[in-house]
């Protein structure tokens, strides 16, 4: 499906607003759009809210041998995927170019920043090294992917734990958590991505834009920053010539930002910790808003199962076995055969009312006076040997010119009721091909 | 030895309706520590390779957490979209689409009737034509035949058999079974969910 175009009358709206330094959702130029991070029962997950972006991140890790070239490092991955159900645009499969563009920024954003002590991962040099791996699935789209993104890989990667491992000798043991608490990754800092967007050949800047302002932008320049001011990736894309002032002046608004972020991480984090030790409840459930309309919440509910064999044999032994529904096959000649009784043809709707007539007066005959009926069905079907349409094949499936005694011995008394019920629909279609 | 390990019962089930802006339908379903997100979006434009030009072509896609979809994914995303296919009224919106995506927040076992419960909340959500609603359930059979109903992880590792049920509101009918290991009294099982829904 295609993204809704946006109209012209929104496009100059949305610049008119811009101009007049006012933004569509009542921020200001550098406000950020609320932030929440909630953090799941593993370890590793967690969801992270940016106005109504939405973006869950998961860490996990492997034992796995490492790279040639690093055989004393750990294994960093990045797998950011734009989920169709973030937006209609993101089709499943093949990778767009923002997907690629996406990917590769918060690659060097994390991995390339060192954010992370690799050389600690290691288990044995030059055989077994941790594979971490951060999933991140964009869940709802509206605007600002990449920070979303990168404070969802930073607060996932900082709520992480890997098993212990020991090594003895050539042995590795890897301890389960009952064994041995796990332990969280070494991190030397959080860097933290920062769009903001350019309008108007680079005249108006806003930080965290929307999906709109998004789509009206001229450019993108994203820092990438952590707490102690220092920078460890910055791109600007979109093709907009930006002046050294402005540079500077974002990278300032850059570490305000950066530093409210890491301390909200670092928040989220405690509270977690805190929720764990003291052994209360945390986890997506204890996320769902109590008071709210759209949302319900029912506590445990005792289900008695002890003794649903009595029950079960009571249930069985009340109903009624099933009726066979399914009658002996007929074969009315080689290579064809009909179970049940089959729907009437409804071609040649016209003659319907004609035909009702007929069919209610044959319906109410009995077996017996079948004879009659039938010899002027068979006369009419010889007038038509020559006709080649498919009323030729029933006629040939009839047994013609016998009677009662030509149904096979086998045929129940059901099958015989149902007779007169196909003969009609034959009739039927003679009538027709006579015409 | 008679072990009663865990009272019997539900765990606690908890759902969020239309959080998502972006899809036309959206909920969460959480059964204890399983957890599944569900966007629905539809009636909507398809691809003209891909259209049904008396009903609609309904999509289910699901999403796992790590990793790229697998067969069992695969195979969940069949069961949901038949059973969806059974209540949907699609032939009220011909030559449409309609997508359900499934994300997989947390995996704590009964995941197949965690995403039929979400799937159904959110085609609610998206106000989609049904002539039912319908529910999943995941009851699993242990060695000494002792049954547990909304079983977890553990649980279903440690069972014999694990059966999942898809039934619908209107006239209790069970759309879809689906079901792990051997396993006699499946009538047992369906009567007494019929029972306890």
């Amino acid at each position: 499906m295609r993204e809704t175009p946006l109209s012209n009358c929104e496009r100059t709206f949305l610049l008119q607003a811009i101009t007049d330094r006012k933004r569509i959702d009542g921020r200001q130029t550098y406000d950020y759009r609320n932030i929440k991070i909630t953090f799941g029962t593993e370890y590793g997950c967690c969801i992270v809210e940016l106005g109504k972006t939405r973006v869950l991140g998961q860490v996990s890790c492997e034992l796995v041998a490492p790279k040639m070239n690093r055989p004393t490092e750990g294994i960093l991955f990045f797998n950011l995927e734009l989920s169709p159900m973030a937006s209609p645009a993101f089709e499943p499969g093949r990778p767009s170019e923002l997907l690629v563009k996406l990917n590769r920024l918060l690659e060097r954003c994390l991995r390339n920043s060192k954010c992370i002590d690799t050389e600690s991962l290691c288990v044995q040099a030059g055989e077994k090294v941790w594979q971490i791996r951060v999933d991140l699935h964009l869940l709802n789209h509206e605007g600002n992917i990449i920070d979303a993104a990168s404070i969802a890989a930073v607060a996932a990667l900082c709520h992480f734990k890997r098993p212990d491992v020991s090594v003895q000798g050539e042995e590795v043991t890897v301890y389960s958590p009952e064994e041995r608490d796990p332990v969280p990754l070494s991190m030397h800092h959080m860097p933290i991505c920062v769009s903001f967007a350019f309008f108007q050949q680079g005249t108006f800047l806003l930080v965290d834009p929307s999906e709109r302002e998004e789509r009206v932008m001229d450019g993108l320049l994203v820092i990438a920053m952590n707490k102690h001011r220092e920078i460890c990736t910055i791109q600007s894309s979109g093709g907009i010539m930006l002046l050294k002032d402005q540079v500077l002046r974002c990278s300032k608004v850059a570490g305000v930002k950066v530093a409210e972020i890491t301390e909200l991480i670092q928040k989220a984090i405690e509270n977690d910790k805190k929720a764990r030790k003291e052994g209360g409840k945390f986890g997506f459930a204890e996320s769902l808003p109590e008071q709210k309309i759209t949302s319900l919440k029912i506590d445990k509910s005792s289900v008695d199962t002890s003794d649903f064999k009595g029950e079960a044999k009571k249930i069985i032994s009340k109903s009624e076995p099933p009726s066979d529904a399914v009658s002996k096959p007929v074969v009315w000649a080689p290579g064809t055969a009909q179970i049940g009784e089959g729907i009437g043809n409804a071609w040649g709707e016209l003659e319907e009312s004609e035909d009702e007539d007929d069919d209610a007066d044959i319906a109410s005959v009995s077996p017996e006076s079948h004879k009659v009926i039938k010899k002027p069905a068979k006369h009419t079907s010889k007038d038509i040997v020559l006709s080649d349409s498919e009323e030729d094949d029933v006629i040939i499936l009839e047994p013609e010119s016998k009677t009662e005694a030509s149904l096979p011995p086998s045929v129940s008394a059901e099958d015989k009721d149902k007779s007169p019920v196909s003969k009609t629909s034959t009739k039927k279609k003679k009538k027709r091909a006579a015409r | 030895m008679m072990e009663v390990a865990e009272e019997p019962g539900l765990r606690e089930i908890g759902c969020e309706h239309s959080l998502l802006s972006r899809p036309d339908g959206s909920a969460t379903f959480v059964q204890g520590d399983t957890s599944v997100l569900a966007g629905v979006y539809g009636p909507a434009e398809i691809k003209v390779s891909r259209e049904m030009h008396d009903k609609a072509t309904i999509e289910v896609m699901v999403r796992p957490k790590v990793g790229l979809p697998a067969i069992q994914d695969k195979n969940h995303e069949q069961l949901i979209r038949e059973t969806c296919e059974s209540v949907i009224l699609g032939t009220l919106h011909p030559r449409t689409s309609i997508t359900i995506v499934l994300q997989v927040i947390n995996d704590g076992g009964s995941i197949l009737s965690c995403f039929l419960n979400a799937a159904c909340m959110a085609m609610m959500d998206a106000g989609l034509p049904m002539n039912a609603m319908f529910c999943g359930v995941t009851c699993a059979l242990d060695d000494d035949g002792q049954l547990i109903i909304d079983p977890n992880t553990k649980d279903q590792k440690e069972s014999r058999t694990v059966l999942t049920f898809a039934i619908e509101s209107s006239e209790k009918k069970v759309l879809t079974i689906s079901s792990r290991g051997a396993y006699s009294p499946a009538e047992v099982s369906i009567s007494l969910y019929q029972s306890c829904l």
